[in-house]
């Protein structure tokens, strides 16, 4: 069987990539919101292997919520960016500054 | 070696793979792609850990909506991505940095004595005739009923904010407008004016 430490190591090394995408990518919001999703999987995988590890299934319906939650933020960050692109002609991060924040 | 073990091998290797061309690739079409290939990967390696619904939802929900959502929005947005990319090669230190620390650091605590993930006892195979997704729904509609329905409150917010968001009133677009239609009266539509025909001059016959 697969140990439980195979799998912390592949979420630890997705979670890695993921942060490592958002610093690559950091003008780019299309990659950002992609890189969210891959951080958001590196948790799901986690959240599994330890409910499998436990014999607890409560892990997999956090899982079930998180991926819920997940598909309504896509929808919505999608909804502004096509919003900020139809008024800025831009999804550069850079070029969002209005608020001067 | 036995067969789980090379399974989980290859899929998390691809995963890898295809999650670090997801945030190199040049053209945000092709990172959605690699994205897919990378949920295709987590799927099957939940599969490995008897989660069958979840694979399934994950591959149904995450493949067949939400990244069709994405390659929607990418092909939709006519961006220069050329000009996104600039300072890319700046940030690989810094982020080549932090992501192999945060690896290392978590790799660190998984491989300490105190954590004990490697002592974990493998629950082994589920009985034969055990259903996951009916264990799942069980709890879902019991003990996470609550949660349940928030959840389909959170949709439906989503959905709402969704449509509010992008929905845009062209002006040269014209529009039905139901209250003014059914206001109308026939005061309001109609008007009967009395056409009659121009009368003759009569004095002018009488003087010839």
């Amino acid at each position: 069987m697969i140990p439980l430490n195979h799998f912390l190591v592949l979420g630890a090394l997705l979670f890695a990539i993921a942060v490592a995408g958002i610093f690559l990518n950091r003008r780019n919001l299309i990659v950002i919101l992609m890189a969210i999703e891959l951080m958001l999987l590196a948790v799901n995988l986690n959240f599994i292997a330890f409910s499998h590890f436990l014999g607890d299934p409560a892990g997999q319906v956090f899982v079930f919520f998180i991926l819920t939650v997940a598909a309504a933020e896509s929808a919505i960050g999608l909804a502004i960016l096509v919003t900020l692109f139809r008024n800025l002609q831009s999804i550069n991060v850079d070029d969002m500054g209005s608020l001067k924040g | 070696m036995n067969l789980p073990l090379i399974a989980f091998y290859v899929a998390a290797a691809v995963l890898l793979v295809a999650a670090l061309r997801v945030i190199t690739a040049r053209n945000p079409v092709h990172a959605a792609l690699w994205l897919v290939l990378a949920f295709f990967s987590a799927a099957a390696l939940w599969l490995l850990l008897y989660a069958e619904f979840l694979a399934v939802v994950l591959v149904l929900v995450y493949v067949g909506a939400v990244m069709v959502l994405f390659l929607f929005v990418v092909m939709m947005l006519d961006v220069n991505f050329d000009r996104l990319r600039e300072g890319f090669w700046r940030h690989v230190p810094l982020a080549g940095g932090i992501g192999a620390l945060m690896a290392l650091e978590m790799t660190l605590v998984l491989a300490s004595r105190e954590f004990g993930a490697e002592g974990a006892p493998s629950p082994g195979s589920p009985p034969a005739g055990f259903s996951n997704t009916k264990e799942l729904g069980r709890l879902l509609y019991t003990d996470y009923v609550f949660a349940f329905e928030l959840a389909a409150v959170v949709l439906l917010v989503a959905i709402v904010a969704a449509i509010a968001l992008t929905l845009r009133r062209r002006k040269e677009t014209r529009y039905q407008d139901p209250a003014g239609q059914l206001a109308a009266t026939k005061a309001g539509r109609l008007r009967i004016v009395k056409d009659e025909p121009p009368t003759v001059d009569a004095g002018q016959g009488k003087a010839e």
